[in-house]
Order: C-alpha cells, then sequence, then structure tokens
C-alpha cells in the first residue's frame, strides 16, 4: 500500500510538473523535502533523550506498570496480544494522555517508546508492522485533543469574538474518527488474516 | 471546562517531572544514573527515522511543488460542493493527512481571508484542530523501529480522516449555520 501510495506522488508529481512546464521545481522540492525531514529529525534528538530518561525513571519507580494496570480493562479489549502490565501499555496511555492534554512535545517521545516496546514483542518479521502497532497508530492519528491550541492561537490573532468555540465542534468530529479508526482496524485486521 | 483543562495542560509536564524522580528515589533507585542510562537511545531512536521521513516528506513536497495537489483540487471542488462541502476548504481537507506545517499554513490563510468567525473560518478550525497528519506520524513512529511494511494502517488512517472530514462539516453546518 505504502509502496503505491509513495511511488504514485513521486510519479505523478514529476509528470505534472514536466506537462505544466517547470519540471525543475522537482529538484528543489526533493531537497527542501529531504531537508525538513532531516532537521524534524534532529530537532527530536532532544526530546526523545530527555523523555527516554524521565520515562526510565517512571519504569524503575514502577511508576509504569501501575498505570498500566490502571487502565487495563480498556487496554485489554484494544490490545489483545499484549501481555497485562507489559511495559507497552503504560508508554501507549501516557502517549495517548499527552495528546489529550495536547502536549505534542511529549506525547511523540512516550509513543516512539511505545513503538519500541511493541516492536519487542514482535515474533514475526521485524519489518512489518503487527496488529498492535496498527491499533496504536489508528488511535494516536485519530487521538482527541481537548484543546486545539495551536488553531485556538490563531483564531486569536485574526480578531475571533470567542476564539475557543471550535472546541466542542473539535471534539465532536475527532471523536467521531477515532470511532471509525477503531473500527476500521478491526475489520481490516478481519480481512487481513482472511486473504493469508 | 476550558479553565480546567487548560490548567491541566500547563501543570502536567512540571507535576511529572516532580513525582518522578521522587518516587524513584523512594524506591531505592539511583535516579540520576538511571536517567542516563534511559536516555542513552534517544540519539539512536532518533537519527533511525531519518531515512523513512526523507523518503516520505520528498515525494510529498514534489507532490506539492509540482501543481499535481491543485490539479486534485480543482477537480474535485465542483463534485465536492454539489454535497455542501465548500471547495474553499478542500485544499486543506488534502493537504492536511500529508503535512502539519502546510496544513496549518492553508488554515491560517483561510482564517485571514473568510475572518475566523465566518462559516468557512469556523469549519477550517475545526478540521485543523480535529485530525492529525497520519503520513507523518505513520512515518515516524514506523520508522524509529526500523518497520518499512505498513500493512492496513493508511487505509485504516485515512478512513479515519475522512470520517473526521465529514464530522467537521456536518456539526459545523448544524451549529454555525449553513453557508
Amino acid at each position: 500500500m505504502v509502496n503505491y501510495i509513495w511511488m504514485a506522488m513521486m510519479v505523478i508529481g514529476v509528470l505534472v510538473a514536466a506537462i505544466n512546464g517547470h519540471v525543475e521545481v522537482v529538484t528543489k522540492a526533493a531537497l527542501e523535502g529531504a531537508q525538513v525531514a532531516v532537521k524534524t529529525s534532529l530537532d527530536l534528538i532532544a526530546i526523545i533523550t530527555f523523555w527516554l530518561g524521565i520515562m526510565k525513571l517512571a519504569e524503575a519507580a514502577g511508576l509504569v506498570q501501575a498505570l498500566a494496570r490502571l487502565v487495563q480493562p480498556i487496554t485489554r479489549f484494544l490490545f489483545p496480544s499484549v501481555p497485562k502490565e507489559h511495559p507497552a501499555m503504560g508508554a501507549i496511555v501516557m502517549n495517548l494522555s499527552a495528546n489529550i492534554l495536547g502536549l505534542g512535545n511529549a506525547s511523540t517521545p512516550m509513543g516512539l517508546i511505545a513503538m519500541q516496546e511493541l516492536q519487542k514483542l514482535n515474533r514475526g518479521n521485524p519489518k512489518e508492522a503487527t496488529d498492535a502497532m496498527c491499533t496504536f497508530l489508528a488511535l494516536n492519528t485519530s487521538c482527541i485533543t481537548l484543546i486545539p491550541t495551536t488553531i485556538i492561537g490563531i483564531r486569536l490573532i485574526y480578531g475571533s469574538a470567542d476564539p475557543t468555540e471550535i472546541v466542542g465542534t473539535t471534539i465532536f468530529a475527532t471523536a467521531m474518527g477515532m470511532t471509525a479508526a477503531i473500527c476500521m482496524d478491526r475489520l481490516l485486521r478481519y480481512l487481513y488474516y482472511r486473504r493469508r | 471546562m476550558f479553565g480546567i483543562v487548560s490548567d491541566l495542560s500547563r501543570w502536567a509536564v512540571p507535576i511529572v517531572l516532580l513525582l518522578v524522580p521522587l518516587l524513584a528515589m523512594l524506591r531505592g533507585v539511583n535516579v540520576y544514573e538511571k536517567f542516563v542510562e534511559g536516555a542513552e537511545a534517544g540519539f539512536g531512536t532518533a537519527i533511525k527515522t531519518i531515512p523513512f521521513l526523507v523518503a516520505m516528506l520528498v515525494a510529498i513536497s514534489i507532490f506539492r511543488a509540482s501543481g499535481a495537489l491543485d490539479m486534485m483540487t480543482s477537480v474535485l471542488a465542483p463534485v465536492l460542493s454539489l454535497v455542501g462541502f465548500p471547495a474553499e476548504v478542500l485544499p486543506h481537507a488534502i493537504m492536511r493527512p500529508l503535512s502539519g506545517g502546510a496544513s496549518l499554513g492553508i488554515a491560517t490563510d483561510i482564517i485571514k481571508t473568510y475572518g475566523p468567525d465566518s462559516f468557512i473560518g469556523r469549519l477550517v478550525s475545526t478540521m485543523q484542530g480535529s485530525s492529525d497528519t497520519t503520513f507523518y506520524v505513520l512515518t515516524l513512529y514506523f520508522g524509529s523501529v526500523g518497520i518499512s511494511r505498513y500493512r492496513y494502517s493508511i487505509i485504516s488512517g485515512l478512513c479515519a480522516d475522512f470520517t473526521t472530514l465529514i464530522a467537521s462539516v456536518y456539526v459545523a453546518h448544524k451549529l454555525f449555520g449553513p453557508a
């Protein structure tokens, strides 16, 4: 799937640029994209290093395991393949909580830690996503944010009479998305195994 | 409600940074040593994402700069406006899963042009706030553990984005009146 999408973006991009008579933009765009990617990864070094340290402490203090136990009823339904009280659960919960609170800086490192823990449970091909990873990412990309701070800030700058009035509509829309994500994840997993 | 949540956001990280070392210390953990031990893996994790992010962001960048995205928009807009989907926000809807920065730029531009309290402005605010940069998140998260086969993840992610989009348009129509 990702192979086709990736190829389509490249091929269609180059062809359209050529047809429009400005094929040279492709070269520039490719370099710019690569630069943004590397810069993003480098920026991540700082926050990931910091949060990995904190998470290690939280694990040593028994906090991650306690958190995992607390949300067990929900996570056992969502992640049947992850053993209960596994550190992956703690990291997943931390990541989703940070997402909900709109703490972007903290949520990414937590998410990457969760992925590492899930990868430890991967008994199949190490290059292929597991069921639990697919579920986790479906939840993560559709996760509710209680206060979308960035867009509220922009509404404020441009003189909105009530910058936060979109909070309710946002929560509604994202709750629908999250429901769809969970259902699609289950459905696609079922189809995936049936096809094999 | 808004006040409580915003206080919670402000306090969450400081509270974690207060409680975690304290509790670890009480458990007899050598906190400094343990922190460094965990943090060691940070550099490697971040660097590992580079090839994956480069691959994805280069493709998105080319697709966007070539004008292919604009073409997609101009083909889809007349069809979608038939079902009450305002053509003005379509570029945002298409860009949202691909690029966080670019979609925020489009949202800002729309809010500037139409005003934050217009129907279009409120709709695009809802759309921006309610969804995430699916492609970026998948690339980054899978990349950090060296996974290149995403199975059905992109489909479920895009289905969720599409549902969020429909729900945004629906709820904006309901609450903020017809455009």
